[in-house]
């Protein structure tokens, strides 16, 4: 697929990685930054164009023409829609992806569209991300909450603790554990190693475990692996920038919210919209000031500045005065790698995040979610399969018929509303959406080669 | 050391063993014509394979996705190593020694073209291949090949492609992935080749005859199965194929698929360099015609067009193919050739030399200090051809002219040390480091560099391989930095 990526920022970067390396993908960056592209191609295999991402003649010379996708992900809210816009009036590129941020434009129904301005998908990596640490501060003791199918299945990474029943036991007790609930482990990591999840597989302390589950089941299935932690009630929020300010207006509702920010004007701003957040004007790395607001007493401590090294610090500060739980929002997946295992319990990373949604539009097949882990290295995707049981490789068939690539695991089906945990005796049928893990995204197109097959005959 | 060097070689001996393919080109013809040379072409394509195979199963351990600066120490070590296995069927069938063998492969490669060989007509048709062959292959880049044909380079690839594809700015890539862009120009240089053949043949030659002189033409190279090179045939047809595709290969390979691409010649005049090569050409040919005709050289005007313009051509874009013995021309003409011969070439073609896109650059840089004196106040980016040239790139033309010039002037030192005549030794290094061809004196047209003793045919070889690499991938190997961990 050819795709072309407007803005060489942190989000571009880290798609014009994830998608370069792809063999079937030919990437263009454009940037006005000249130093950053020149680095970008030494690193990437990738062509960079130097110019504004909002000119013709420079979308031009980054081959639009012949695209599939654009990416357009500069700052600008502006300048995403407009580029959109451009390449669908003069080039009509099939596939345009903008990143939009002000609410401002997203809240309108009606802005994008074919007849409108020319989005086909936008994201907003804020929202993005103000939804993921939303979905972990409700499901306390969770590493990642990631939801498909419109959120009737869940995809939750825990870490195993003694205490959790399952612990210390195979994984085919699970069901002997639970018999009301129903849920399938797709994958296990071991000291960094991923671990084929069998029956016989007996879970252990420290294991990272990913399980798929009907949102209502989440909880009790949470509840083998760990002993269940009270919910959250009381979250301090540190930096009140686009994040830390939807967060607490996520949260606001339902806990007790806090808000430190450092900038006297725009504390002010963000007071005078948040009803019962309690905005803080002062330095989240200041103790006295976190003892003051009894931080020993927090259940969820979140630091959400720009600056990834100040909340490192601030949650490792927080974690030492005793708040419960402490979360960081880090850019660098290097730093992740360093303190997930440390102090810090969870490392949160915009790109990351992002990048899943980005990936949804450039998979072959009909893919409807994807969510890209562990920095990037595994995948967790959902693909629907069209066709009929004599020109697929899958419908009709049972799960264990079906031969996947390694380190795949079928986890779940979605068959209209019902959720089906997958068994090796399901039987897909046509139209079924199927969750699927792959602990090595490099195994990506063969997955795709087996559902291509069907959904090419649409 | 160890731990730089063992990875490089490890994709090194892929290269090995893509390599020793080639020789299956000139092993078949063996073959089919029963020719001497048959055994050597076997043994070395064997040795070669074996080598290859040996080294890739030895640095197994040490795989690893390669980086930079392994990216140049790979192209340098290619370049340096390949003449000596593709010298072996010269060594192994001719009575010469091993400095002359890999003298011989290393012009092929560079695509110098200046021989040590005599009596062409009469060495076996698979040695005369396995020359030309050499040429082509060296053309278009050995390691641009292997980006084609392997997908082995990935993200190291760009880097490959930098060190070894000529020119100042080559930040712009055809198509986004570097394979793909390889091998657009490998087929845009193989269309062209093809064509050359085609013509050359309807113009007279015999079909051996046109694929080694469209390999020659092509690849700039300046091999050819004849003493008398060109001159052998005394056809106006031929010349002027030869002509026009020298002046084809010597323009910039990416405006060729540009202008393929878009099925016009508007790609042509939207590349100031390629403007500037054809003006520079059309003078030169003119004026030497003039000079000839006037200097008596020649007895009327269309002789004298006839002999320039081939000569000139040839020279200047730092082919080497010939048609007359120029050494005998006025002084003022034979300099003034060699002197097209360091700057005509542009950049991304298969000539050699500084390249026309770097005189450009320094000519306009000259420009602005000179108005920068009249002005003190101006502020004036740099521009060829309507684009801006970022400073970063005008001082790496000034560092590349540096060392251009220095490595010059030190090498004729070293040949004039060695005893040599100032007019071999300063056309030798010329000729060697533009990757040209024949020189003056006692390297001129009509003889060729077996005059040179070992130590100087040495210096030639490294002159080459300097010339063909642009200097900067070659000296850094003498650099402390690329060697510490």
């Amino acid at each position: 697929m050819k795709i072309v990526i407007l803005g060489a920022g942190q989000v571009g970067r880290t798609a014009a990685y994830h998608l370069s390396r792809e063999e079937a993908n030919d990437v263009t960056v454009i940037d006005s930054n000249e130093e950053i592209l020149r680095d970008l191609q030494d690193r990437l295999d990738i062509r960079t164009v130097n110019g504004n991402a909002a000119s013709p003649r420079i979308l031009e010379a980054a081959g639009i023409a012949s695209s599939n996708v654009l990416v357009a992900l500069t700052n600008s809210d502006e300048v995403n829609m407009l580029a959109c816009q451009i390449a669908w009036s003069l080039y009509r590129t099939p596939k345009k992806i903008a990143r939009v941020r002000s609410a401002d434009f997203t809240e309108r129904d009606n802005l994008f569209g074919e007849n409108q301005v020319a989005v086909d998908v936008w994201i907003s990596p804020e929202q993005l991300v103000t939804e993921y640490i939303a979905r972990l501060i409700r499901y306390p003791g969770a590493l990642q909450v990631l939801d498909f199918a419109d959120g009737r299945v869940r995809l939750v990474g825990i870490r195993a603790r003694l205490g959790g029943p399952l612990v210390g036991h195979t994984l085919s007790t699970l069901r002997e554990h639970i018999p009301t609930a129903d849920a399938r482990v797709a994958a296990l990591y071991r000291a960094g190693a991923s671990v084929k999840p069998e029956g016989t597989t007996v879970v252990q302390d420290g294991d990272e475990v990913f399980f798929l589950a009907a949102r209502k089941d989440i909880r009790v299935v949470m509840r083998e692996m760990r002993r269940e932690e009270a919910p959250a009630r009381r979250v301090v929020i540190a930096g009140g920038g686009n994040i830390g300010f939807r967060l607490a207006k996520a949260l606001e509702d339902k806990n007790q919210v806090k808000l430190i920010e450092r900038d006297t004007k725009r504390a002010r701003k963000i007071s005078e919209i948040l009803k019962s957040t309690t905005v803080l004007h002062g330095d989240a790395a200041d103790e006295e000031l976190l003892l003051e607001e009894n931080i020993d007493n927090t259940d969820v401590f979140a630091a959400l500045t720009n600056s990834e090294e100040a909340n490192i610090l601030s949650a490792m500060l927080a974690k030492r005065l005793g708040a419960h739980k402490v979360m960081a929002l880090i850019n660098k997946p290097s730093y992740s790698e360093l303190i997930e295992s440390g102090s810090i319990d969870v490392a949160i990373s915009p790109q990351i995040i992002t990048i899943g949604s980005l990936l949804t539009h450039v998979r072959r097949g009909d893919v409807v979610r994807v969510h890209s882990l562990r920095r990037g290295a595994a995948e967790a995707l959902e693909v629907v399969v069209h066709g009929e049981a004599d020109n697929s490789k899958v419908i009709g068939r049972r799960i264990e018929d079906i031969s996947l690539p390694v380190g795949t695991t079928l986890g779940a089906v979605v068959r209209g509303d019902d959720v089906i945990i997958a068994h090796h005796d399901t039987t897909i049928q046509p139209d079924d959406h199927l969750i699927l893990f792959l602990t090595d995204r490099r195994h990506i197109e063969a997955v795709e080669k087996l559902f291509q097959g069907s959904a090419s005959f649409l | 050391m160890k731990d730089i060097l063992l990875p490089v070689a490890h994709v090194f001996a892929l290269v090995l063993m893509v390599f020793a393919a080639t020789m299956f080109a000139p092993l078949i013809l063996a073959v089919w014509g029963l020719d001497p040379a048959l055994w050597s072409f076997v043994i070395s394509a064997f040795a070669t394979f074996l080598l290859g195979g040996v080294l890739w199963l030895a640095t197994r351990r040490f795989k690893r996705e390669l980086k930079t600066r392994d990216g140049l120490l790979l192209v340098a070590l290619t370049w340096i190593a390949l003449p000596a296995v593709a010298g072996f069927p010269f060594w192994h069938y001719l009575p010469i020694g091993f400095t002359r063998a890999y003298f011989e492969a290393a012009s092929g490669l560079t695509t110098t073209g200046g021989t040590i060989l005599s009596g062409l007509e009469y060495l076996p048709r698979s040695i005369n291949l396995w020359r030309h062959l050499l040429s082509w292959l060296g053309g278009m880049g050995i390691i641009v090949l292997a980006v084609a044909v392997l997908p082995l380079l990935g993200v190291g690839g760009m880097q490959i492609y930098r060190a070894e594809m000529p020119g100042p700015m080559k930040d712009s890539k055809l198509t986004p992935r570097i394979g793909q862009t390889a091998k657009l120009l490998w087929a845009v240089y193989a269309g062209l080749t093809a064509a050359c053949v085609v013509f050359l043949r309807f113009a007279g030659m015999n079909w051996f005859d046109a694929v080694c002189h469209g390999f020659s033409a092509l690849s700039l190279g300046g091999f050819s199965t004849y003493d008398a090179s060109v001159g052998h045939f005394d056809s106006l047809p031929i010349e002027w194929v030869l002509t026009v595709f020298q002046i084809l290969a010597a323009l910039n390979f990416a405006t060729h698929y540009l202008a393929f691409s878009q099925r016009g010649v508007a790609a042509y005049f939207r590349d100031a360099e390629a403007k500037a090569v054809l003006s520079v050409l059309l003078i030169s040919c003119i004026g030497i015609t003039v000079f000839l005709f006037f200097k008596g050289t020649y007895p009327n005007i269309p002789t004298a067009l006839r002999h320039s313009v081939f000569n000139v051509v040839s020279m200047a874009t730092d082919s080497g193919l010939h048609t007359q013995d120029y050494s005998h021309w006025p002084i003022f003409a034979t300099m003034w050739m060699m002197f097209l011969s360091c700057i005509v070439a542009s950049s991304g073609s298969t000539g050699g030399g500084i390249k026309m896109i770097r005189t450009l650059v320094l000519a306009k840089q000259a420009n602005r200090e000179l108005n920068l004196l009249v002005h003190p106040n101006m502020v004036r980016p740099l521009k060829v051809g309507g684009s801006v040239i970022a400073n970063r790139v005008v001082f790496a033309v000034l560092a590349f002219v540096f060392l251009y010039f220095m490595s010059v002037v030190a090498l004729i030192f070293l040949q004039l040390a060695s005893g040599l005549d100032f007019m071999t030794s300063l056309s030798s290094i010329i000729a060697c480091i533009n990757n040209g061809g024949p020189g003056l004196g006692l390297i001129g047209a009509s003889n060729n560099y077996s005059a040179l003793n070992e130590f100087q045919t040495w210096v030639c070889s490294g002159a080459m391989l300097l010339g063909r690499l642009e200097v900067f991938t070659i000296l850094v190997l003498f650099t402390p930095t690329l060697w510490r961990k």
